[in-house]
């Protein structure tokens, strides 16, 4: 009979929205007239008339709701969910920076949240000095610190700096030390936030072996926030998907993953519609962007050296001259520097002269020569001519395309990763 | 399988009076560490480090001495200036430090407490405890012009047997500072016009306070007001306690230290009930 560790009972969290200033007075004394009058909260509403939007109340918002979850002794359990689903919310309420609306939570143990690495490290100390303040701060006594400061200072690799100053260390170097301080803390349930996108591939490796290590133990209850898929399934046996602040799903990490993307392709279509990040005449507008594999089958990620196939819907907003029109592509890095770029004039491709509302634009590569890595698609419709004033749409942002590594030149290994393109080739020596 | 023991529940609202005592014991490390590094930070990368601590006063009681003592005149009541002005400073100085450090506490650590959760009041303790420090340095430096001016034998003072009540007196400063500061700091985080308040309402209230004067140089209401003033009777009796003269009530003393109980125990309520959900609006 194993432990419940963590017990989550009908949480809620509300926000205010707008600024805080005027108008938070007021609130706060029309609350507190309510209350001595042995009202309720002009302002909290009760979970089952939410959808009864009155007026007072839409300065307000849940950022979860109905949050019902219970996770046992050795238990990893993983939450995933797209941006704003709540899942940080959730997190920093387990962790008590911050409280929760209704609902409560019970812990049976000792609680060490992991939201970020490195938390109150001080530039002017040394890395010694910051080791102590770091566990401190993470929940750690001095002497579990000096039990493990050994270890730490190996696994985070600074032998050499522990006497300088935090201020002289790179970047990378004190990601590192911020993740081993962490790594070694112990207690029953730990909270952790992406935080293993941290530092390069080679601690990253290290990190998610750490993390592995930490709950194959058996005995820690682990909740893992992340938007990596790969870890998530690594290290989880079990998964909650959350969506606009509720759990919609709870069990099977496979099947969870599954109904995420599912969930994700189903509304990605109409989510760039919406998005604000764009410029031209929006005679034409993209409204979604989808990935295929060979055998047609929708995916979530490109992997290195195969098939891909990209689906740009579009909506005619006007009326739009196809067959003039120029269609741009470009896959670029994290410093928007283009990586690759498909330009149909180039390429010699004429659209046919369609006129109904909606259609899709596909855009097949062959082999996808690029690194892992995260990709930008930047979408560019113009009509005509290259001028900026002929542009129906550009959207700068307007997918992430995450390439999965691959052993591509079957050498038995996997390519590093990096956000770069590469080629067919070939390297010999000769005398 | 259902078990009933937890180790804690987190709730929506806390009862006024929940206060954690065990957490805030299991934190003493972290206190302790904090106030190293408040301690440290301050002055690294400065060539006088530590020596700073005695510049400010030594020259802030040099202004005195020129402003209040030549130009204005001010009676010290017989005892030498400059070791009256930095006998008032060196208390005055404490409680500012407490006081307008402790009233940054949500803001400045926002985002430390936004990512971690130990006790919050940590964080103020480690500021008065740090500041204890920094006056213990300050204190050192008023000793040594004391004792120069006791052996000089140009001036008749001695100390008295109050001196007794020295530890008491800077627990009351300490207790003060922090319980106005954690009651400011609950109210900044959601209204920042206290900050601008604390900017030169500490300043105005240092000469609401006998530093630059001895009580007696006053009469009649402006008096009574001046024994309203919760650092009153600390600062004379300091003084006193030093230098055989100043006012040394008890009951003024007891009014101080009840005073001062009243505003932390306050000042605690109030921090404690702000810490769980001031992320939100701070």
């Amino acid at each position: 009979m194993s432990i419940t560790r963590v017990k989550v009972e009908n949480l809620a969290k509300q926000y205010r929205l707008g600024e805080v200033g005027t108008g938070t007075l007021s609130h706060d004394l029309n609350r507190l007239w309510h209350r001595l009058r042995g009202k309720e909260d002009p302002y909290s509403i009760v979970t089952e008339n939410n959808d009864r939007t009155s007026e007072g109340t839409k300065d307000y918002v849940w950022a979860i709701q109905n949050i019902d979850f219970e996770v046992k002794e050795g238990e990893v359990l993983g939450i995933i969910g797209r941006n704003g689903a709540g899942k940080s919310t959730l997190l920093k309420i387990l962790s008590k920076v911050t409280g929760p609306t209704q609902g409560e939570i019970k812990l049976n143990g000792r609680i060490g949240s992991l939201l970020e690495v490195g938390t109150g490290m001080h530039p002017e100390l040394t890395g010694k000095e910051n080791i102590y303040l770091n566990g401190a701060i993470l929940g750690m006594s001095k002497a579990e610190v000096s039990r493990k400061f050994d270890e730490i200072v190996d696994f985070a690799g600074i032998a050499k700096y522990v006497d300088t100053p935090f201020k002289r260390y790179s970047s990378g170097m004190r990601v590192r030390l911020g993740f081993a301080v962490a790594a070694f803390l112990e207690p029953e349930i730990l909270i952790v936030d992406e935080v293993l996108a941290v530092g390069d591939a080679e601690f990253q490796k290290k990190a998610i072996g750490k993390m592995k290590e930490v709950s194959s133990a058996g005995n820690r209850t682990v909740l893992f926030v992340s938007h990596n898929m790969g870890s998530i399934k690594s290290l989880c046996d079990r998964c909650i998907l959350m969506d606009q602040g509720e759990i919609i799903f709870d069990g099977d990490t496979e099947e969870c993953i599954g109904e995420y993307l599912r969930k994700n392709s189903q509304e990605s279509s109409t989510d760039l519609l919406h998005s604000e990040n764009r410029n031209g005449n929006g005679k034409l507008l993209f409204s979604g962007v989808r990935l295929f594999n060979k055998d047609g089958e929708e995916i979530t990620e490109g992997f290195s050296g195969e098939y891909l196939k990209i689906r740009l819907d579009y909506v005619l907003k006007d009326r739009v001259e196809m067959d003039k029109v120029i269609l741009a592509v470009g896959l670029r890095d994290s410093y928007e520097e283009n990586v690759l770029n498909f330009v149909t004039d180039e390429m010699g491709i004429t659209f046919p002269h369609v006129t109904k509302e909606k259609g899709s634009f596909y855009l097949e590569i062959p082999k996808l020569m690029l690194r892992a890595g995260r990709y930008n698609l930047r979408l560019l419709a113009m009509e005509g001519d290259t001028n900026p004033e002929s542009f129906l749409d550009e959207i700068g942002n307007a997918f992430t395309l995450d390439v999965i590594g691959a052993d591509y030149w079957k050498s038995g290994k996997t390519m590093r990763p990096g956000e770069t393109a590469f080629v067919d080739g070939r390297i010999t020596l000769e005398e | 399988m259902q078990q009933e023991s937890w180790t804690s529940i987190i709730r929506p609202k806390r009862s006024l009076f929940a206060f954690d005592l065990k957490a805030l014991l299991q934190s003493k490390d972290l206190l302790f560490l904090f106030v190293k590094r408040d301690f440290i930070s301050v002055y690294k990368q400065t060539i006088l480090g530590p020596l700073w601590f005695f510049i400010e006063p030594a020259l802030t009681t040099l202004v005195f001495m020129i402003i209040f003592g030549q130009i204005a005149g001010i009676e010290t009541g017989g005892v030498p200036q400059m070791a009256f002005y930095l006998a008032g400073l060196t208390c005055w100085n404490y409680f500012a430090d407490c006081f307008k450090k402790t009233s940054n506490t949500f803001i400045e650590n926002q985002h430390i407490f936004g990512k971690v959760y130990f006790p919050r009041i940590i964080t103020p303790l480690s500021i008065v405890l740090s500041s204890l420090i920094k006056f213990g340095i300050q204190f050192l430096l008023f000793l040594g012009v004391y004792i120069f001016f006791f052996l000089s034998s140009d001036y008749d003072f001695a100390p008295t047997i109050h001196l007794l009540l020295l530890p008491i007196l800077i627990m009351l400063i300490g207790i003060m500072g922090l319980g106005f500061g954690m009651i400011i700091s609950s109210i900044t985080t959601k209204y920042r016009d206290m900050r601008f308040l604390i900017q030169f309402g500490i300043q105005l209230w240092l000469y609401a306070s006998p530093v630059i004067y001895p009580l007696s140089l006053t009469e009649g209401k402006l008096r009574t007001v001046l024994m309203l003033n919760p650092m009153t009777s600390i600062l004379e009796t300091f003084k006193y306690a030093f230098f055989g003269t100043g006012t040394l009530e008890w009951w003024m003393l007891g009014y101080t230290a009840g005073f001062s109980l009243f505003i932390l125990f306050i000042g605690t309520l109030i921090f404690n009930k702000t810490e769980q959900n001031f992320m939100d609006t701070v």
